[in-house]
């Protein structure tokens, strides 16, 4: 009878705090999303009973350049994870599948990127850029971004491919294979999940970048982080404009992230958790 | 070391070079694009010793002037003092939440398991959207959080307006976005530890608690360090939450190295002043970095078992 309490008990408290957490962690989004719907008059004088309206959002998609922001960041954070791809996958199967002089220096180097202080990065590379004519530009910003998308992909793809028995693909070279279409037609099948979730998780960290597009662009191109900034310092506060700003840049990336579940905490841990 | 690895290294002399070197070949490209990104970083270290400024068209080489006068600069040690604090708020929470909530999530039921999935909404927001949703929960004329402290009596509670609650502010919505990234990590090291040594502390009759420090605790640390290293590294340069919240305000009160750096360079314009600050950051953060991947590479050994 006892312990029978005492397991009743236990389990309260956990359901409990955990409540108590999600509160915590969903409350804030779904009252974000909720607000969003509300007009300016309604803001100050309503709390969950309102009148629902979309005018908010056709002030911010169709009255601002909001909505080329989004088109910006889609475009600059995909470019970035497409050159990630292409020349990152080769760099993760050769630090995968070959042993050289220095491979594990260079790994960890192509890591380090990860850790630099991106502030220290762009002092630097605001003059670079000016000079060379591409601060402000698609070009600019993807190759900035490579910092956030190569590492994670080389690190996260070197991890799939040491996990193919190398047998594998010994047996379809004695077979006569050429090393390319081994390379295409048995490895990339295999690693394809993995790769698809790292290149989504590169995606959202890439749409999530906030000081490289701040400093490196901002006039021509400009991305949904930065361009959410003008609804914190407008002096005539449109609330629920600025939670559709929110709204419409935080959306996109949790929907990305349940497609990718599975392989997220390998992911965000650049491979060394293989959850 | 895996075996069946490719060996390029052995058999030197009958190996032809293009085979020798096709591993870097096909590194090239990857260290190019990266490498040619992080090349400014190197004449960070000359321009730090300069007096360039976005403001002149010429500059010359003072040698080490910028430096002293950093150190003497009262702002600086205060943005030490931020810098440490934040992290430590922040990194601190977070491992204990993290740690907290993943052992609560780690048991088996129709709740916890959509729990674990809801629980990344916040961890994939952009940490500046997430301070927006923040500043609107926390706004004092329309935030629910206002009506809520309404109802126990506070009214107008400061925020990140006020130089006492700004640091906690801040601290909060770190906690908001990057909690579930150390719930993530710890509950994947419980999911993978053996069950066997924890059925024989069963039958052993050793205590929950026992069973936790002496068992639990020392299988999770590889996970836990890998959490650490990641949090710590990005706290300590934190710069998208304090930007959007207070750009480093009230007063200095938010100032860290980052927004020290960043106000410096850009908002002053001395550029040769700012790069003393970040460099003294990317000091503090490769140290740092380097003992906890050692230990990382340590603990993961002893609970190995090796």
């Amino acid at each position: 009878m006892n312990a029978k309490i005492r397991r009743t008990s236990v389990s309260v408290v956990r359901n409990t705090l955990l409540t108590l957490y999600a509160l915590f962690a969903l409350f804030p989004i779904f009252w974000m999303v909720l607000i969003t719907f509300k007009s300016d008059s309604e803001m100050y004088t309503t709390t969950f009973l309102f009148h629902p309206t979309l005018h908010n959002y056709k002030e911010v998609l169709l009255r601002t350049d909001y909505f080329q922001a989004f088109l910006d960041n889609i475009i600059v954070s995909s470019g970035a994870v497409l050159v990630s791809v292409l020349v990152g996958v080769p760099a993760a199967y050769a630090l995968a599948r070959y042993k050289f002089k220095g491979k594990e220096d260079l790994a960890f180097t192509i890591l380090s990127f990860k850790f630099a202080p991106e502030i220290l990065v762009i002092l630097p590379l605001f003059m670079v850029y000016q000079a060379l004519g591409i601060y402000d530009t698609y070009f600019g910003l993807i190759w900035v971004y490579q910092l956030i998308t190569m590492p994670l992909l080389i690190w996260v793809v070197r991890g799939y491919f040491e996990d193919i028995n190398v047998e594998i693909e010994q047996a379809a070279q004695l077979d006569g294979y050429p090393w390319h279409s081994v390379f295409l037609k048995i490895l990339l099948p295999l690693i394809k999940p993995g790769l698809v979730a790292a290149g989504l998780l590169a995606f959202i960290f890439a749409w999530n970048s906030f000081t490289f597009p701040l400093l490196l662009s901002g006039f021509r191109i400009e991305t949904v982080t930065v361009a959410s900034l003008k609804y914190i310092a407008s002096d005539t506060v449109h609330y629920g404009q600025m939670a559709v700003a929110a709204t419409v840049a935080a959306l996109p990336e949790v929907i990305l992230a349940l497609l990718i579940q599975k392989h997220l905490v390998r992911g965000l841990s650049f491979g060394a958790v293989k959850g | 070391m895996q075996a069946g690895l490719i060996n390029s290294d052995t058999n030197f002399s009958k190996k032809p070079f293009l085979v020798k070197a096709r591993p870097y070949l096909i590194m090239t490209p990857a260290l190019l694009i990266t490498i040619g990104i992080l090349y400014p970083f190197f004449t960070a270290i000359f321009y730090s010793l300069t007096n360039y400024s976005f403001r002149a068209t010429t500059f010359r080489f003072v040698g080490l002037k910028n430096w002293t006068q950093m150190f003497m600069e009262p702002e600086f040690w205060h943005a030490i003092l931020v810098t440490g604090k934040y992290a430590l708020a922040t990194t601190g929470s977070e491992m204990l939440l993290g740690l907290g909530i993943a052992l609560l999530l780690s048991k088996e039921s129709k709740f916890t398991r959509l729990l674990r999935v809801l629980l990344i909404f916040p961890l994939m927001i952009a940490p500046v959207i997430a301070t927006i949703i923040w500043q609107l929960m926390t706004n004092n004329s329309v935030g629910i959080l206002e009506k809520f402290l309404n109802l126990f009596g506070v009214y107008n509670f400061p925020w990140a307006s006020s130089a006492k609650t700004a640091l906690l502010t801040a601290t909060l919505i770190d906690v908001w976005v990057y909690a579930p990234f150390v719930i993530l990590l710890i509950l994947a090291g419980l999911q993978s530890l053996p069950k066997s040594p924890f059925e024989a502390a069963k039958i052993d009759g050793g205590s929950a608690w026992f069973t936790f420090r002496t068992l639990t605790l020392p299988m999770l640390k590889p996970f836990m360090y890998i959490a650490l290293i990641f949090r710590l590294m990005a706290s300590l340069q934190e710069f998208a939450i304090i930007f959007a919240l207070t750009k480093g305000g009230p007063g200095n009160t938010l100032m860290n190295l980052s927004i020290t750096g960043y106000t410096t360079g850009f908002a002053y314009l001395k550029f040769g002043e700012s790069l003393p600050y970040v460099l003294t950051l990317w000091l503090i953060i490769y140290l740092i970095s380097r003992k906890l991947v050692a230990k990382w590479l340590l603990v993961q050994k002893t609970a190995g078992g090796n």
